[in-house]
């Protein structure tokens, strides 16, 4: 093998219980390049970045990893560490109560004979944290950090293993547009210093504004391997190679609207965060109508979950100090999520995983949890009754599951979001608020969201759109309003919306 | 191959019946395999048993141990359901043994001192029991207190308040019939019965198997009208037979003695309430839920304070009923009634299978671990063990069942 390649795998098979999770994959990594692997949801890039590290240990795959031109066979993170192979992932692996400098040498303390030498410590992380461009205090504890320092920090502490091949699993999925464009020019960088980046990600245009070479795979099969330099990189292409298909319309059009009455809205509202004071929210107005999709855009932290949860039972308690929201021409006042469900609100979580879904559980238990009241026979639930409805919501909206008695937990994504949003579609809601509906899912599962969006418009519910990604809220909205540090920045009708304005109110405050 | 022509029996034919067998057996052992911890304590409970009817020449296996075991068992049994839930809901009871002693003090001065109605008096300690359960409940959901703090602190009070309610008196001997007849009596049978065995003990154990199997029965048509995944049918009659087994002859044994011990009739409704509740109710599903993933269930709209206080305060009327049980059996109401029996209680439902992680329990499978931990209780008592070496004994099944159940659920 020649030296031009950092990293070769070959015919990397892996199999669970009942799927291919890999099929014969073949994966070459350049050295000092930017490898950007992209693939939907279940394509096998997360597996394949498990095998490279030896979460998947030696044995428990066929095939070959040839790295640095030798045969490896890692048996442990541990052993793909020390040669100098780094994951950085999504959910970051810091401890939040520790200092920086503590985070990046955990594990690999400095040691002066039997003690931890802190001064050195100290001086070591400066010179990581210089490299990674974080210019705070290494005496911090990490938890005083936003994500995208945080992100920052578990770079430095990979670069201070001494690491030659950095893997980011997707790096930019909760970073907002600034610490995004930060972080990609910090890979650009680490380049050009001889490290060699593999990037999983979903957002194409980073992808198409940073790889060198990108590699799709799909259904746990190598699909091609672009060259940024000499192959058609652009995301129409690498969206056809994902899904097989060419999606000329991304997002699925109305044909017509009704939109009616003002079926929801929020005046003047304006909470705090009880634990520091920090207000959260500013005097936020906005409202729906029947039949409308209106969007709420803003960047990471600029309070859009925070607005939505403190209309729907403010579960946080936050502090309301002003405000009122009224609902089909009523004033209400929502004590508990329970009592706004009542009335015909809804909230589909952006975090599906940690306050959506209870994983452990069915399709059908998570389906009907939120009014198990309607199938409520005398005292006890009708079980065929339940299972009934969990059906129809199955086929109505094409949730992927043998049956619905399959955990949760076993579901894909995209699936499981379906499952969050068919829970709520039981509640029968009249104003519907998705928060980041298709983060982490594949571009398949997006259409199927947006599909099922428009269906329940045309029913006439109301949907708020809470949505980081800016084409998303433009393909989908009727309308939409911007958010930036806990006010709101600006409404925009559709048509006159463009890319560049909902930026410039998003950052501007 | 020639031989298996000539027995008039084609390969195909062969190969098609080993198939079959093999088939079974391979299912059998992916059963076993992915639910381990389910099977793992019934395994347990049978080695145990025939363990100690082995070592102990034969005496473990009579009727009249049979019907010891339950009487012994009940009032663990009792606490074991309501320490299910709360384990579900990933809290814990500590105090829940002292509330029980401190009840079973209480009933028995209120009759035996104060010359109380034995009914009444029940009363007055289930409602003393409810007011405990709201103070710990709410000491959880209103000030965030954890559990084990609260209920470590209601350890100390009740021990205390235990102590001080029988110190004038010393233990308390029970005279009333009726509240002795709760763990020491036996349900009637039929008038005239001379045979040796209680008709109507048997009447209803055969009662039991035809509802049993009609469910079970049941159940699994209707997760075949759904394609719902089922056992094949071969190891779904082995299933039936063997528990219909079970329960025919631990009825024979009741039987050939004095019939159905009153305990055992009073931890039956409990149960069935308990697992009626659990599987079939809206206040089921929310415990579930909490335990499963409490920020979603609140987001889901379920009042997650108003079922953390509906188990605290379950649990600590059942822990009422245990004490009235434990009071009932020994005749008796002491001082030291109450030691360790949260331990027994969370032990047996850790090893029925209650998710260390919580979300995960079946009353039904706590009420299998009380009878692990108590088939060794009584076990080691025929043998005449030292109770020191039953202690360690317990702790090592214990730890054992858990560490078990935890590797299994990683998988």
């Amino acid at each position: 093998m020649s030296d031009e390649y950092i990293l070769e795998m070959r015919n990397i098979c892996k199999e669970f219980p009942g799927v291919k999770a890999l099929d014969n994959v073949n994966f070459k990594v350049r050295r000092g390049e930017i490898h950007c692997l992209v693939g939907e949801n279940g394509a096998g890039k997360s597996t394949l970045m498990k095998v490279l590290s030896g979460v998947w240990k030696y044995g428990t795959y066929t095939g070959d990893i040839v790295y640095n031109g030798e045969v490896q066979q890692f048996k442990s993170i541990a052993d793909s560490e020390a040669k100098g192979i780094a994951i950085i992932y999504q959910e970051l692996a810091l401890f939040p109560e520790l200092s920086v400098y503590e985070n990046i040498f955990m594990g690999h303390e400095i040691m002066k004979g039997k003690q931890i030498d802190w001064n050195e410590t100290i001086i070591a992380s400066q010179r990581y944290l210089k490299k990674v461009r974080l210019d705070v205090n290494p005496a911090w504890a990490v938890k005083r950090l936003n994500t995208g320092k945080q992100q920052l920090v578990e770079i430095a502490k990979a670069l201070s293993k001494n690491c030659k091949l950095l893997i980011f699993d997707e790096p930019t999925s909760s970073l907002n547009e600034d610490d995004s464009e930060n972080l990609l020019n910090i890979m650009r960088e680490l380049r050009d210093q001889g490290i060699t980046c593999i990037m999983i990600s979903h957002k194409l245009r980073e992808v198409t504004a940073i790889a060198d070479t990108i590699t799709v795979l799909r259904d746990g099969s190598t699909i091609c391997s672009l060259d940024a330099k000499t192959d058609d990189i652009s995301e129409a292409n690498i969206i056809k190679n994902m899904v097989g298909r060419t999606i000329d319309d991304i997002y699925p059009k109305r044909l017509e609207k009704n939109i009616g009455n003002v079926m929801f809205e929020v005046r003047n509202l304006s909470a705090e965060d009880r634990a520091t004071g920090r207000q959260i929210l500013k005097d936020v107005s906005f409202n729906v109508r029947a039949g409308e999709i209106v969007g709420l855009q803003g960047l990471m932290g600029a309070g859009r979950t925070e607005c939505a949860l403190a209309v729907f039972g403010n579960p946080y308690k936050y502090k309301i100090t002003s405000g009122d929201v009224w609902m089909d021409g009523e004033r209400v006042s929502f004590k508990t999520p329970k009592q706004a469900i009542k009335k015909g609100l809804a909230y589909v979580s952006e975090d599906r995983k940690g306050n959506g879904l209870v994983l452990i559980q069915d399709v059908k238990y998570n389906t009907t949890i939120s009014n198990l009241e309607e199938l409520i026979k005398r005292v006890s639930i009708d079980e065929n009754k339940e299972i009934g409805v969990a059906n129809e919501y199955k086929k109505e909206i094409k949730i992927k599951t043998p049956t619905v008695a399959q955990k949760v937990g076993n579901l894909s994504g995209g699936n499981q979001q379906k499952v969050q949003i068919a829970k709520w579609l039981f509640s029968h809601p009249k104003v519907l608020i998705l928060d980041e509906p298709t983060r982490g899912i594949d571009v398949g599962a997006k259409y199927e969201i947006y599909s099922i969006m428009n269906d329940l418009v045309k029913q006439g519910m109301s949907i708020i759109m809470i949505s980081s990604e800016l084409p998303e809220v433009l393909g989908m909205s009727d309308r939409l309003y911007v958010m930036s540090e806990g006010k709101i920045t600006g409404q925009l009708d559709i048509e006159d919306a463009t890319e560049e304005k909902v930026m410039k109110m998003a950052i501007n405050a | 191959m020639g031989t298996a022509e000539s027995l008039g029996m084609s390969v195909e034919q062969r190969q098609a019946k080993e198939g079959k067998t093999k088939k079974a057996f391979r299912e059998l052992v992916t059963l076993i395999k992915t639910n381990a911890s389910s099977y793992m304590m019934y395994f347990a409970l049978i080695v145990i048993m025939l363990v100690f009817q082995l070592w102990s020449g034969g005496k473990f296996f009579t009727a009249q141990n049979i019907t010891n075991l339950f009487n012994q068992a009940a009032y663990v049994a009792v606490l074991a359901i309501g320490m299910t839930i709360i384990l579900i809901l990933r809290h814990i009871d500590l105090s829940c043994g002292y509330v029980a002693g401190l009840s079973g003090a209480v009933v028995a001065i209120l009759m035996e001192k104060m010359g109380v109605n034995v009914w009444l008096s029940m009363l007055i300690v289930l409602l003393m029991a409810l007011a405990i359960g709201f103070y710990q409940g709410f000491l959880v959901t209103k000030f965030g207190i954890p559990a084990f703090i609260t209920t470590l602190a209601g350890m100390f009070i009740f021990r205390g308040l235990l102590t001080r309610s029988l110190a004038k008196t010393g233990t308390i001997i029970v005279t009333n019939e009726a509240f002795k007849g709760m763990c020491q009596g036996f349900i009637p049978d039929i008038p005239g019965n001379t045979s040796r065995i209680h008709i109507v003990t048997m009447i209803l154990a055969l009662i039991a198997v035809a509802a049993f199997v009609w469910f079970q029965i049941r159940s699994r048509r209707n997760k075949q009208k759904y394609d719902f995944p089922v056992a094949s049918a071969s190891i779904f009659v082995a299933g039936l037979v063997a528990v219909s087994a079970v329960i025919l002859v631990a009825a024979y044994m009741l039987a050939i003695n004095k019939g159905i011990p009153i305990s055992v009739c009073i931890v039956g409704v409990i149960l069935a309430g308990y697992a009626f509740m659990l599987s079939k109710t809206k206040l089921g599903r929310h415990i579930y839920g909490i335990g499963g993933n409490d920020q979603a269930a609140e987001l889901s709209g379920i009042d997650v304070k108003k079922v953390t206080m509906f188990a605290f305060c379950s649990m600590s009327v059942l822990a009422a009923v245990a004490g009235f049980m434990y009071t009932s059996r020994l005749s008796s109401a002491t001082p030291t009634a109450g030691l360790a029996f949260e331990m027994d209680a969370i032990a047996s439902s850790y090893i029925g299978g209650t998710a260390v992680s919580g979300g995960v329990g079946k009353v039904t499978n706590a009420i299998i671990g009380t009878f692990v931990i108590m088939s060794l209780t009584n076990g080691m008592n025929l043998l005449m063990i030292d109770i020191s070496y039953q202690y360690i004994v317990k702790g090592i099944i214990f730890i054992i069942a858990v560490a078990f159940d935890v590797k299994s659920r990683r998988k």
